[in-house]
């Protein structure tokens, strides 16, 4: 049962073969069998899940038959949850109970959905490891000497381990895509403005995007239809219409032109990952697609201008956190300087701290053209770049990650963990929509292939990703090394 | 472009950060590689492009001038390290 | 040696919206400490900003009425600095691009003369909060109330050459927005505050001086006072052979004197850049026609109006249209009393005399147009004269009833029945033999002295012009 879709498990509890306090049950159980060693929890809300599962099932008994109704899920704890803590994976909000709902927060529980917790992530969502986290690193359900891929590592393994029957993640410059390819799950960012950033507590303000991590496509597409659309609270939020992304899904790929970029199979793409994506696209071929080599001249420079972008509007974004309102302030400070200090140095970590230097750099006197004005311009170039690809294809494919899922404690130095994303950034950048789906794994661990939409294109994203989970099974692959930890336990 | 140990104290004044002794030669070499990374950038042309500060091309919605709001200082101010008679406390504020 | 003084004012207005420029919170003025601070306000983790459309209209209403150039694209920036009563770490302004863009606007200096002064720009941020300093174990306490609201920061160009111009221009500049109805512009309640920069140079020089800026200025009188002791501070500084530096000073009331501020001013780097989770502001020609054609008339333009359409002076117009409540009640004292002239001087020295003796604004008038009107009708009529309508004034001050009467009560009616005068006329003629022939003698103006002992024998109430041509025709 814990291992069944989405889909599945809105089916079965329609037909009345379960209930949604049977199923929460389960996956509690199964969180208290194995968050001690993933650590994907930061909050667990055993007594309220199982409340909100009883009143999901007095909703059935009373006709109401919503799709997410009564299905267990898990935000990553970015998502301010009304009287719930909400950390952000920081020591700074180590005591912050939230007093409001985020918006995706308050559409899921408006469809019925019941909340297991909140689920570990890099500090702030600044991280490709989930190893920035105050409260520790979580570890790949697949082998747990590795990490999990971040920021929204918590969210992606459990899913990976059956903890949840869906999550939420965040996605900046990879965070939901790049710990979806480390755990073997499906996860989606959607373009820019299409989900509410109300309540999600900002790292970068023009790239951050919530979206859905997943067992599959279909999935993914159902956590969409509750999550997308307009609110008047978020002046980012798109006036679009919503379009309903499970219809869609079963379209024919006869036709459908696929362009890989020559940039993301070149040097550093490790070859099984490669092997496994080419695999993939003869899949697509055989479906009908066609592919194309195409190229995005600027794609190399999108890391550069990203860790001008992202740690600049951050800078300004953790301004907030200044020990005066709520969250961590320092004890007895000596005077208002030493009071700023010591609780931003003590209650932020290193990595935070560190891009907190970089972006106050970037925006300081002498230096905003060189650095955040370049960028900007940059980032016009890398949309460009899309906008003309987008004139030859449908979709562009490629790896999400060069590589599988590393050893914990492996990179120490910040540049290297920064060229984790080097195929997702650009995407952000340019705000488009883009997913992440498991082809296979090598060694042992699971890779993930890329597929990038135009602007509000999540639908085609989305049959994209689909029709290839209805003609192969990698996305159903399980870890197995978390079975037999569980039989020995 | 190379930082050295002052700027970084400069910067982390700025971000209100402490960084101590110990740290700041290690804080500043990380930041000295960052920057050679991002500093790939500057070996393109950009002088005829704009800049682009948002990826989606639309304009600010606006908001009817109405009072939404409630008072919820009780409940907010739980949240507060230090609070009383319904102001937050901080070290004296020197003007 | 020769000095000229270049100064340049940055005014904050607080627009008088309902609620906050990004948040629903409201603005009234007086609430209890953090009762109007939202979970946005208060700069909780995941809230975002939404720009209050009226608080737009009301910059866009000003850059129109001083004939601006009006930002069709504004781009909000964040401007960041930490202060306890900024809980964001930033404040969200307008840097580059401002919703109001250069315009001018035109005082009148005491000479009479007139100057026009260029406004640089106009834009859009939001206010700060409170720090309160008593009372908390050497605690500050720190008020959010304040925070968010919209306020205008207006830039003047550094035209103004004197302490009465900067005064002229910052009561125009009030007069205006009051016209306009976009803020109170109370300085002593801070919702209109003024920063001077101010320099000096040699006369006939051309470039400008170091400049300091003195920061919160609250009240007309000592934005001219702070002027002169800083312009006295420099140019002494400079003739010692010292040299001004570039920085914040506050103006000390009590001791006449500005002081430096410089402690706060450590390395100030505000780091702007666009808010990203802002979108530019657009606003197209048609928005702008509207705001245009809704504006009232202004105090120049009424002005002209007064002295074309009432035959007042300059100077007696310029009083009336100093505030927009005031040229109202003039026009409906005017118009019903059917005499521009006599309800120009009735409220512009009678009535403000009153208002100002107890400091009152023209809004907490005892005295409504309509009861003014009819006294003034009742001097035209000759019910009363001129003199005796002073007295029914003050007693309209005490009680509530009406012209009419209070003249009927207190028997104030003139007295026109030529018996009744005539009877005073010739009392006075006996009782005052000496000055009837010093009259008849031709010394013509004790006439004045006669008609007096008239008065007074009927308590004011006899009609002086009639007195006056009885008084000459007995005594030919």
């Amino acid at each position: 049962m814990i291992n069944s879709t989405v889909a599945e498990l809105s089916a079965a509890l329609a037909a009345g073969d379960i209930s949604s306090v049977e199923i929460t049950q389960a996956y509690l159980n199964r969180i208290a069998d194995l968050n001690g060693e993933l650590n994907a929890f930061i909050t667990v809300c055993e007594e309220s899940a199982l409340r909100q599962a009883a009143q999901a099932d007095a909703a059935r008994a009373t006709g109401n038959n919503s799709p997410l109704l009564g299905i267990p899920l898990a935000h990553k704890d970015i998502f301010c949850s009304k009287d719930v803590l909400t950390t952000c994976g920081s020591r700074m909000l180590h005591n912050f109970i939230s007093p409001y709902n985020a918006a995706v927060v308050e559409r899921f529980n408006d469809a019925g959905a019941v909340l297991l917790g909140k689920t570990n992530m890099d500090e702030f969502a600044m991280g490709s490891s989930n190893e920035t986290s105050f409260y520790g690193a979580v570890k790949n359900p697949w082998n747990n000497e590795c990490v999990p891929g971040g920021s929204s590592g918590g969210s992606a393994a459990a899913v990976a381990a059956d903890l949840c029957a869906m999550a939420t993640g965040t996605d900046t410059g990879g965070s939901i895509r790049q710990p979806a390819a480390f755990c073997g799950v499906t996860g989606f960012k959607p373009s820019y403005g299409r989900v509410s950033r109300w309540g999600m507590i900002a790292f970068a303000s023009s790239l951050d995007q919530a979206g859905p991590i997943a067992k599959s496509a279909e999935d993914a597409a159902i956590m969409m239809n509750t999550m997308a659309g307009l609110d008047i609270k978020d002046s980012t939020s798109i006036d679009k219409p919503v379009e309903d992304y499970t219809a869609s899904l079963n379209k024919s790929l006869q036709g459908l032109r696929i362009g890989i970029p020559k940039q993301h199979f070149a040097k550093g793409l490790s070859a099984e990952v490669e092997q496994a994506v080419r695999n993939a696209l003869a899949e697509y071929e055989k479906l009908g697609a066609s592919i194309k080599e195409i190229d995005l001249p600027n794609s190399h420079l999108s890391v550069s201008a990203y860790y001008v972008v992202a740690p600049a509007e951050a800078s300004a974004n953790l301004s907030r956190f200044d020990g005066v309102r709520y969250g961590y302030r320092c004890e007895d400070p000596v005077d208002l300087e030493d009071m700023y200090k010591r609780t931003r140095s003590e209650g932020f970590g290193e990595e935070v701290k560190r891009r907190i230097l970089i972006g106050t750099y970037a925006l300081s006197a002498g230096f905003y053209d060189a650095y955040y004005r370049k960028a900007q311009k940059i980032r016009r170039l890398i949309k460009e770049d899309f906008n003309s690809a987008f004139k030859e294809v449908d979709v562009i494919v490629g790896p999400t990650s060069p590589h599988t899922a590393f050893k914990l404690g492996s990179k120490s130095d910040p540049v290297s963990m920064y060229l984790e994303d080097i195929y997702t950034i650009a995407v952000n950048l340019a705000g488009l929509p883009a997913i992440s789906i498991p082809v296979g794994t090598a060694n042992g661990l699971p890779m993930g292939m890329h597929i990038v939409g135009g602007d509000f294109e999540e639908a085609k994203v989305l049959n994209v990703a689909h029709q290839l989970q209805q003609n192969s099974d990698w996305h159903k692959q399980k870890p197995a090394v978390l079975a037999s930890a569980k039989g020995e336990a | 472009m190379a930082l050295d140990k002052s700027e970084v104290e400069k910067i982390a004044h700025l971000a209100r950060l402490h960084v101590s002794d110990s740290e700041a030669e290690e804080v500043t070499t990380r930041i000295t590689d960052i920057l050679a990374l991002i500093d790939q950038m500057q070996s393109v042309d950009t002088d005829s492009v704009e800049p682009l500060a948002h990826p989606l091309d639309v304009v600010q919605r606006l908001r009817v001038d109405q009072v939404t709001e409630e008072n919820q200082r009780d409940q907010l101010q739980k949240l507060a390290p230090n609070s009383q008679d319904g102001l937050y406390l901080v070290p004296q504020v020197m003007e | 040696m020769e000095w000229e003084t270049v100064i340049g004012l940055e005014v904050h207005v607080s627009l008088s919206t309902k609620s906050k420029l990004f948040s629903g919170s409201s603005t009234q003025f007086g609430a209890e400490p953090n009762t109007q601070a939202s979970i946005f306000d208060i700069a909780l983790p995941g809230t975002l900003p939404v720009l209050n459309e009226e608080a737009l209209r009301m910059a866009v209403r000003f850059g129109v009425a001083i004939g601006a150039e009006i930002g069709k694209r504004s781009v909000f920036d964040r401007k960041n600095y930490f202060y306890p009563d900024l809980p964001k770490g930033y404040q969200v302004t307008q840097l580059d691009y401002p919703t109001v863009g250069k315009g001018s606007l035109t005082v009148t200096l005491d000479d009479g003369s007139e100057k026009t002064i260029g406004v640089t720009r106009a834009h859009i941020e939001e206010n700060a909060g409170k720090s309160l300093h008593e009372e908390f174990n050497g605690m500050s306490g720190i008020d959010l109330n304040r925070a968010g609201e919209p306020l205008l920061e207006i830039v003047s160009e550094p035209e103004i050459t004197s302490a009465e111009e900067a005064v002229a221009y910052l009561k125009k500049l009030h007069t205006i927005i009051r016209y306009l109805d976009i803020s109170d512009a109370i300085m002593a309640q801070g919702s209109m505050r003024c920063d001077v920069n101010v320099s000096i140079r040699r006369k006939g020089k051309t470039e400008l001086g170091t400049r300091t800026e003195i920061k919160n200025i609250n009240s007309f009188r000592f934005v001219e006072k702070a002027i002169h002791s800083e312009v006295r501070r420099q140019q002494e500084l400079i003739e010692d052979g010292g040299q001004v530096i570039q920085e914040t000073r506050r103006y000390n009331a009590d001791r006449d004197e500005t002081t430096s501020m410089r402690s706060k001013e450590v390395a100030n780097d505000y780091r702007y850049f666009p808010e990203p989770d802002l979108l530019p502001v657009v606003i197209d020609d048609e928005y702008i026609a509207a705001v245009k054609a809704q504006l009232p008339e202004l105090p120049d333009a009424k002005k002209a109006r007064f002295t074309a359409e009432y035959a007042l002076s300059e100077y007696d117009a310029g009083v009336l249209v100093s505030s927009r409540e005031m040229a109202e009640y003039f026009e409906i004292v005017a118009r019903q009393s059917g005499d521009a002239k006599l309800a120009a001087n009735w409220v512009s020295q009678d009535l403000l005399g009153l208002l100002n003796k107890n400091n009152w604004d023209i809004t907490e008038s005892p005295i409504e147009a309509e009861q003014l009107a009819n006294l003034i009708l009742r001097i035209k009529d000759n019910t009363i004269s001129g003199k005796i309508a002073k007295t029914v004034f003050e007693t309209m001050l005490e009680e509530k009833s009406s012209v009419d009467e209070i003249i009927e009560a207190k028997g104030l009616k003139q007295v026109t029945d030529s018996g009744e005068i005539e009877k005073l006329v010739d009392e006075v003629i006996a009782n005052n033999p000496d000055q009837v022939q010093q009259f008849k003698e031709g010394k013509q103006q004790v006439i004045g002295f006669l008609v007096g002992q008239c008065m007074q024998l009927s308590k004011g109430k006899a009609n002086p012009a009639q007195v006056n041509e009885l008084l000459r025709e007995k005594m030919q």
